[in-house]
């Protein structure tokens, strides 16, 4: 991937009032990847995009986007993004293809509203009021106007809050779809499991300012380094050869479960090979990685879900 | 500058027909509660020959004019404020159409509407009032449109500072409807109260009563060209004030 920033955020604070809502905040984007703003509700994710976006100023700090001051440039910079808005609504009584068509009018060089709506599935809701449509109909739609001028950078703010988990996965397919055509995608999510799957990199905010950026796999490698293992045994006696592996740090045992946890990349592959050499009868042998959240727990001290 | 007013408008337009009650509410009520005191009333004053009362001749067209612009004013407060609260501002403003096009789209339609009422309206009281009145009704809708422009900008004001859109349309009522006790339209100025009467001399309204009234009446423009100035100003520093406090999100 190449390593051309095509956001640049350095030192930004915005404040309301007496609430800080970002602070010290910096990062890049890099062209091509979908970059993810992950943490909690509050965190101060919507404030620190809608300052990328040119939607709002930032008290302190800097910020380029494509080469462009958001502030500034805003309306230079509009042309070459797309933006999709967390808990945005249109007007009720307008219909599917009248939103388009009222976005392509709005961009110098505009794709096809139609071919759009058929990629995004929403072919057969064109006459639809928007008031009728699902949730993951109005996000697709949300996502087709975010698209409609062919923009470089693409912002998704909580693009699948408040979906079922099928509209989410089918969510996900079209964003990857938006990385697979060249553009860079900007996210926000307070779900975990979908900056894993759906980020290149991303960057962890709490309380307004940022714990880390890295790949989803630095991230846990560098927060969460444990790994477990559960082996089942009617072989109560193996906890003892458990305890001998290197690197192991503790076997809980319950009902014929043995929990293994350990550091290093290798911990698998010794405790199978301590299977093996004992000739330990098992019935089921499982692994477990850390996630985001374990990460996220580790770094802040509190879990992302509150 | 101007990109997308006429799409947006032309857009509003028909998302506000497509309203439940919308333009029955708007042109339709209007014009039966006109064509219906003019059945009650007018066959009178047409007997009563050149002695009807000015009630019919002139206020009740006043009246009725004026109630369609603050009807189109409040259903503009009550838009914004359900645009502002539903985040469709915030979306549109994410675009490259400019804060102040959407604006005026939205005034564009409520004008556009006032005026179809209007026309609406004189068209059917034709049959019920007297022929003998032949007010100059292209100025008429101009002065009407005008006092419209300028109530609208108090719209805009109201709509800056009301938090929800459920208070919209009750506050836009309570600040709007008193103006219209004091206008003169329905007591003359000079019997009222001294406070009332000082209260009179800033209330906007009373300038689109004394500016309608003096149009229909075949008056001409030039006695009320200070009517006039007094609506520009209160446009001019409502929508600098406005265009301050005014909230997107």
């Amino acid at each position: 991937m190449s390593q051309v920033s095509v956001v640049q955020v350095s030192a930004i604070r915005k404040a309301y009032g007496q609430l800080v809502a970002v602070d010290e905040v910096s990062f890049d984007v890099h062209q091509g990847e979908i970059f993810g703003l992950i943490g909690p509700n509050g965190a101060g994710k919507t404030t620190t995009m809608e300052c990328v976006e040119g939607l709002r100023a930032p008290d302190r700090g800097e910020i380029s986007v494509l080469g462009l001051n958001p502030v500034r440039d805003v309306y230079a910079l509009q042309d070459r993004i797309g933006v999709q808005l967390q808990e945005a609504q249109l007007q009720k009584r307008i219909k599917v293809h009248e939103a388009v068509g009222l976005w392509a009018s709005l961009y110098k060089r505009p794709v096809d509203g139609d071919r759009l709506l058929e990629q995004l599935g929403l072919k057969e809701k064109r006459d639809a009021w928007f008031m009728t449509l699902s949730g993951g109909q109005k996000q697709r739609l949300f996502i087709a106007l975010a698209l409609i001028n062919d923009p470089e950078l693409v912002f998704l703010d909580e693009l699948t809050t408040g979906l079922d988990p099928q509209a989410r996965r089918a969510i996900w397919e079209l964003v990857r779809g938006i990385r697979a055509r060249g553009k860079t995608v900007f996210l926000t999510t307070h779900l975990m499991e979908e900056a894993e799957r759906l980020c290149d990199r991303v960057a962890i905010i709490d309380r307004g300012r940022i714990i880390d950026v890295g790949t989803p796999a630095e991230l846990i490698r560098r927060h969460a380094p444990d790994q477990t293992v559960i082996v089942a045994t009617p072989d109560g006696a193996s906890a003892e050869q458990f305890r001998l592996i290197p690197g192991v740090e503790s076997v809980n045992s319950s009902g014929g479960r043995f929990t293994i946890r350990g550091r290093g990349d290798d911990l698998v592959t010794r405790v199978i090979a301590c299977v093996a050499d004992n000739r330990i009868k098992v019935t089921d042998f499982r692994s477990e990685r850390a996630t985001l959240e374990d990460v996220f727990l580790n770094v802040t001290g509190h879990s992302i879900r509150n | 500058m101007l990109r997308g007013l006429l799409t947006l408008t032309w857009l509003e337009i028909k998302i506000f027909v497509r309203e439940p009650l919308g333009l029955i509410g708007t042109v339709g009520i209007p014009v039966l509660m006109f064509v219906l005191l003019g059945r009650m009333f007018g066959r009178q004053a047409g007997t009563a020959a050149r002695g009807a009362p000015d009630l019919i001749t002139t206020d009740l067209p006043v009246l009725a004019a004026i109630l369609i612009a603050l009807s189109a004013v409040l259903s503009l407060i009550t838009i914004i404020a359900i645009y502002r609260e539903g985040g469709i501002l915030k979306r549109l403003r994410a675009t490259p159409l400019r804060s102040h096009t959407i604006l005026l789209a939205h005034v564009i339609v409520k004008l556009l509407f006032t005026g179809l009422t209007l026309v609406a309206m004189l068209l059917a009281g034709r049959r019920y009032y007297p022929a003998t009145i032949d007010p100059p009704l292209l100025s008429f809708a101009v002065a009407l449109l005008f006092s419209t422009f300028s109530i609208i900008s108090i719209g805009f004001l109201i709509a800056s500072v009301v938090p929800t859109a459920r208070f919209a349309q009750p506050v836009g009522t309570l600040i709007l409807y008193p103006m219209l006790g004091v206008s003169g339209l329905f007591v003359p100025i000079s019997s009222l109260p001294p406070p009332a009467q000082a209260a009179a001399h800033i209330m906007p309204l009373t300038y689109v009563v004394s500016l309608l009234r003096g149009i229909w009446r075949g008056e001409g423009w030039a006695p009320h060209l200070s009517d006039v100035a007094a609506l520009t100003l209160v446009f001019v520093i409502c929508t600098m004030i406005s265009a301050r406090v005014f909230r997107w999100e």
